[in-house]
């Protein structure tokens, strides 16, 4: 607080955590445990915001955020409107079409006018693996990359983790199944960085033609990614696991022949009851959405009382609160 | 630095009871009464009144907990607190006699946050404010309505309240001189 005195801001109870040091969140690789921890323990706060008669607190009160993708989503883009709006924040949505970037403004012009206009937090969604990375250098507004290109989707994995630990406690050593195409996966590789520095065992899983090369070959470090155990039989890979995540299949993937047929990818991959009985009991199904049920997931176990692809959503909002308030920190 | 005792573990013990016992007669017994501490150490003082007031009147009142944190004034200008924790307000407090439960009372900021934080769980019919250690200060018109101690100090001069529950022991000491260093040293209203 404001009569605290500046001496006392290092010697409060020894409990403290440590103070937020990052002004962006591009990926999740470079948090720690310790931060990944404070991000989570935030969301619980916030979750207790998000269950009051009155969901709205005063705390980014004329701070304005905006939104500005450059691809499609329902889920994402709505989670961190509500997240900034519960925080007492103005949310500005901008996408390509109807705004300049139809008419050929660049992704800089079009960040730098966002920032003369005044917007404080910048959320961001594009195509290009490395965009938010860009913008980074050349722009000081801080910055939540909310997906690019195949590379890194950070907020899904703080969910996941979030949903993960919820339900499953102390992450450390549980087996955690990721299902599908993990090549053209961006929530599949932040989701590998932050299970893994949890200390959990991930194991990825999906046909040879949808895991990235390097991993087919062996390597289990594939593509800079810390190490993980890549099996290609699903019946084998979810033997004894706590959770299993269904990526959703795209379904150009067929259309660029890495497919043979839809049909096959479900009866060698789709998450069923059957193979669930094959994990250990009280297993929890993940699924980042949007879902083709009938392909990555059965109709059954998406309804089912293992299926926790409801309450993934719902965290969303409380952990894009918290990630709202660790950025809009002002310097000390 | 210098150091002198304001309360020790003793003189604790006995304003809790005594703020207690001013609670229940002025609310003419403990209908409708609900505590809420602040956290960090509001809350086991409010868990000491309960425990006070269960022991001589023999009715268990709730006791919640507030985490200031999203409600704070100075966000913008002195950086964030890293973690927040979930206020748990345990029951409805519309139409309640809630009784708000600091450990020491300085500028009435953090009080000012509190109301504005209780307010958006219901509306009470009066909120009421219990602190153990009011140091004066105030740059916001709020008073205590239960006082453990008035302890005058000097702006420059820190109070450390220290609880058995969250410090291992019952004190509080008034520790002026600025190279403060160590311990778990809590400034006046730490939060």
């Amino acid at each position: 607080m404001s009569q605290r005195a500046p001496n006392s801001m290092l010697t409060d109870s020894p409990a403290e955590p440590p103070a937020w040091r990052h002004r962006n969140l591009l990926d999740v690789d470079i948090l720690s445990r310790e931060e990944l921890m404070i991000v989570l323990d935030n969301a619980d706060a916030m979750r207790e915001v998000l269950a009051r008669p009155v969901k709205r607190v005063p705390t980014l009160r004329g701070t304005t955020i905006a939104t500005l993708f450059y691809e499609p989503s329902t889920r994402t883009r709505a989670s961190f409107e509500v997240a900034g709006k519960v925080l007492g924040a103005d949310v500005v949505n901008l996408s390509p079409s109807g705004s300049s970037i139809e008419k050929g403004e660049s992704l800089l012009d079009t960040v730098r006018t966002l920032r003369a206009i005044g917007v404080d937090i910048l959320v961001m969604r594009h195509w290009q693996s490395g965009a938010p990375y860009l913008v980074a250098k050349h722009i000081d507004t801080p910055l939540i990359n909310a997906g690019d290109g195949w590379h890194a989707h950070p907020t899904q994995a703080l969910l996941d983790l979030y949903t993960l630990r919820s339900r499953l406690g102390d992450l450390q050593r549980k087996k955690i199944v990721i299902v599908g195409d993990i090549t053209h996966s961006r929530v599949a590789r932040s989701d590998v960085w932050a299970l893994t520095t949890m200390g959990a065992q991930v194991v990825l899983c999906g046909p040879p033609t949808l895991l990235p090369i390097d991993m087919r070959q062996g390597c289990n470090k594939a593509g800079g990614l810390p190490p993980v155990t890549v099996e290609l039989d699903f019946d084998r890979a979810i033997e004894g696991a706590d959770a299993v995540m269904a990526l959703r299949l795209q379904k150009e993937r067929q259309e660029a022949g890495l497919l043979p047929s839809l049909r096959e990818y479900s009866r060698l991959y789709q998450v069923t009851e059957g193979r669930l009985r094959r994990a250990k009991p009280g297993a929890i199904v993940m699924h980042p959405g949007p879902m083709n049920k009938g392909v990555e997931i059965s109709q059954s176990v998406a309804r089912s009382p293992s299926s926790v692809i409801d309450e993934q959503v719902h965290n969303g909002v409380a952990v894009r609160m918290a990630v709202l308030y660790l950025l809009a920190q002002r310097p000390e | 630095m210098s150091q002198r005792v304001a309360m020790t573990g003793q003189d604790i013990r006995r304003a809790v009871m005594r703020v207690a016992h001013e609670i229940v007669e002025q609310n003419r017994g403990t209908d409708a009464l609900v505590l809420v501490g602040m956290r960090t150490r509001g809350v086991p003082l409010a868990q000491r009144i309960a425990v006070a007031i269960a022991g001589f009147e023999g009715v268990e009142i709730p006791v919640g907990a507030l985490d200031i944190g999203l409600y704070r004034d100075d966000i913008r200008y002195r950086g964030i607190k890293p973690s927040i924790k979930p206020s748990d307000i345990p029951t409805d407090i519309a139409d309640k006699n809630v009784v708000l439960v600091d450990d020491v009372l300085f500028t009435g900021r953090t009080v000012r946050a509190a109301l504005d934080e209780l307010i958006d769980y219901g509306r009470p019919k009066r909120i009421r404010l219990a602190v153990l250690v009011d140091r004066g200060h105030r740059e916001l018109p709020i008073r205590a309505d239960y006082v453990g101690k008035n302890v005058p100090t000097a702006l420059d001069e820190e109070v450390q309240l220290r609880l058995t529950e969250t410090d291992g022991r019952d004190e509080v000491t008034i520790v002026s001189d600025s190279a403060i260093t160590g311990g778990s040293h809590v400034p006046a209203s730490a939060k």
